[in-house]
């Protein structure tokens, strides 16, 4: 880690970090003065330049995004992804309550770049404090002239409002967001066409992450150059990692892309809270791939981790000792993504399902012989049979699990009882 | 609807999540009449708003209690030991299950998977306040204080 001075969380800590007097003594707003004298292409081709992928989970680059909406003066949208509920991932809730208007300020500058005029903050319902927070925040920059007609002279207008999802994992998915803003219920939609051709009100719709957009005026502060000298040479800028789990120090840290799993666990975590090693890593919220011990020097980056089979997620890592019940973390996990899925597409919907009982029959010690072949052939018939990623993120904890613990399942079956809780 | 200005129906539709949230605030939980009236104010089928709302696990076609205590049991707070013994306690304290609520219409139990603390856990949320880094003592004074509190509003409705 060394030197690395915090971007993101520069805030984060400050008493009064969400209020914007606050905000603009610590150098807030500059960047928008700077980007609404520049042309919006420049904008869009900086943020290009710059690397930046989503932060979201699926990590595209948001440069490309920008440059997918379509130019001249129709009706667009920007929507702002706020509906953070991915077990593990608790990032975006401390930039959400802590620095709203580090997001704020991104999203009027992305705004400005893609020519729209109209905003949307959707934010998970469960987010009490947020919401609270983002409304004062919203006051404050119309108060300051940051939002609303001519905005600092430039002519540019723009306004925003918060709106507070209602408890569904799947809002998190953009296009279950546009019908949730749309107050409708949050299926997914086909895709294509993409939000970028047809979203919101069937207008062309930017949706970014939280996280990605605090990031956006750093980068039109300081260049793309050096966002570029931040990371690796795919993933660019810094991240912030959420650990939680069997580790000494559970929390937010901000680290540029590429750290090493082993030093976001043993020097920002303190390592395992107690005597027992490490068992597993859920690398990037509940629907990455577990990894094991063996890959604790895997740079946390978006390709180093897709190498060894997992993904970067949203950057949520939970970390289990030795001991954990390997059937029923997944069991668990599973249970999530049964209540969570929409119901729209029938793998899903029933495959997830039944990946619950056939877990929940292994955890008790009601295994059947044959059990393991059905868990697989239960993936096998989700994955790429949804509308949406969220079928083939359900089956991520159960074929990684399977993959690196199937003597575990084996012996449950076996013995009709675990033997690692105690 | 009342108001005199025209609303077009997309922009009346996007209030539908919102005027759940008013109008649950007001009953508790959402009666068969606010449904009615809202679709007939969202100009949709009653159906539809039936349907939308019971997407949302945040709006309830049942009445609860005074308190809905909603319990973590996601992977982060179970793998610190917390989900199962915070909800366990909880159940044995108010002598219901969990999705029960207590016969003096006070605590409603309900387990739910991640409020996004997983840093801080265990956790739980008191409608709409959130409580991290929970042990059984500190849910025990938060249990007194909510009692205590609807005691003295029971007593001042009745003064």
């Amino acid at each position: 880690m060394g030197s690395f001075e915090p971007v993101l969380t520069r805030n984060v800590g400050i008493p009064n970090s969400e209020r914007i007097a606050v905000y603009l003594e610590r150098g807030g707003y500059t960047a928008l003065r700077k980007a609404l004298h520049m042309p919006p292409d420049e904008l869009t081709a900086l943020v290009k330049d710059s690397g930046l992928r989503g932060r979201g989970g699926a990590g595209f680059p948001a440069g490309l995004k920008w440059g997918f909406m379509p130019k001249g003066p129709v009706t667009k949208y920007v929507c702002i992804n706020a509906d953070e509920g991915e077990p593990g991932t608790f990032k975006d809730r401390l930039l959400i309550e802590h620095d709203p208007h580090s997001i704020l300020e991104g999203v009027i500058i992305a705004a400005y770049a893609v020519g729209a005029h109209r905003a949307f903050v959707y934010i998970r319902g469960e987010f009490f404090l947020g919401v609270k927070r983002w409304i004062k925040a919203i006051d404050e920059a119309y108060a300051s002239g940051f939002l609303g007609k001519n905005i600092l002279g430039s002519g540019f207008d723009m306004d925003l409002s918060v709106h507070r999802g209602a408890g569904a994992y799947i809002c998190g998915e953009e296009t279950a967001l546009i019908n949730s803003l749309e107050g409708k219920r949050g299926d997914p939609r086909m895709k294509p066409p993409y939000p970028a051709q047809i979203g919101l009100w069937n207008e062309p719709t930017l949706v970014h992450n939280v996280e990605t957009l605090a990031n956006v005026p750093h980068i039109v502060n300081r260049g793309a150059a050096w966002f570029k000298s931040i990371g690796t040479e795919k993933s660019t800028g810094s991240k912030l990692f959420c650990i939680s789990g069997h580790v000494r120090r559970p929390g937010n840290y901000e680290l540029p892309l590429g750290t090493p799993l082993r030093t976001v666990i043993e020097e920002c975590a303190g390592g395992m809270r107690g005597a027992r090693p490490l068992k597993a890593v859920i690398p990037g919220g509940a629907s990455t791939p577990m990894l094991t011990p063996e890959h604790l020097d895997t740079p946390m980056d978006f390709e180093a981790l897709v190498q060894v089979g997992s993904m970067l997620g949203t950057g949520a890592i939970i970390v289990m000792e030795e001991g954990t019940c390997m059937v029923e973390v997944t069991r668990r996990l599973m249970d999530f993504f049964a209540h969570e899925s929409c119901g729209q597409c029938t793998p899903c919907r029933m495959g997830t399902w039944r990946l619950k009982e056939v877990l929940t029959r292994i955890v008790r010690g009601q295994g059947q012989p044959g059990d393991l072949d059905l868990l697989e052939e239960l993936c096998a018939g989700i994955v790429g049979h949804t509308l949406c990623p969220m079928g083939d993120a359900a089956v991520n904890p159960v074929l990684s699990s399977l993959q690196h613990f199937r003597q575990e399942y084996e012996d449950h079956i076996q013995y009709q009882r675990c033997k690692e809780e105690n | 609807m009342a108001t005199g200005t025209h609303v077009p129906d997309p922009i009346r539709r996007a209030r539908l999540l919102t005027a759940l949230y008013i109008a649950q605030e007001q009953a508790g939980y959402l009666t068969p009449e606010v449904i009615e009236r809202l679709a007939e104010r969202s100009n949709v089928p009653e159906a539809a708003v039936f349907s939308t709302a019971s997407f949302y696990t945040l709006f309830r076609a049942r009445p609860v209690g005074r308190y809905v205590l909603q319990v973590c049991t996601g992977l982060s707070c179970y793998l610190v030991g917390g989900a199962e013994r915070l909800a366990d306690y909880l159940e044995r304290k108010l002598g219901i299950k969990a999705g029960e609520t207590t016969p003096d219409r006070l605590f409603t139990l309900e387990t739910v998977q991640c409020l996004a603390s997983c840093g801080t856990a265990p956790a739980m949320r008191v409608n709409d306040e959130l409580y991290e880094n929970l042990t059984t003592e500190k849910v025990d004074m938060l249990m007194d204080q909510l009692t205590e509190r609807a005691e003295r509003w029971a007593a001042l409705n009745r003064s």
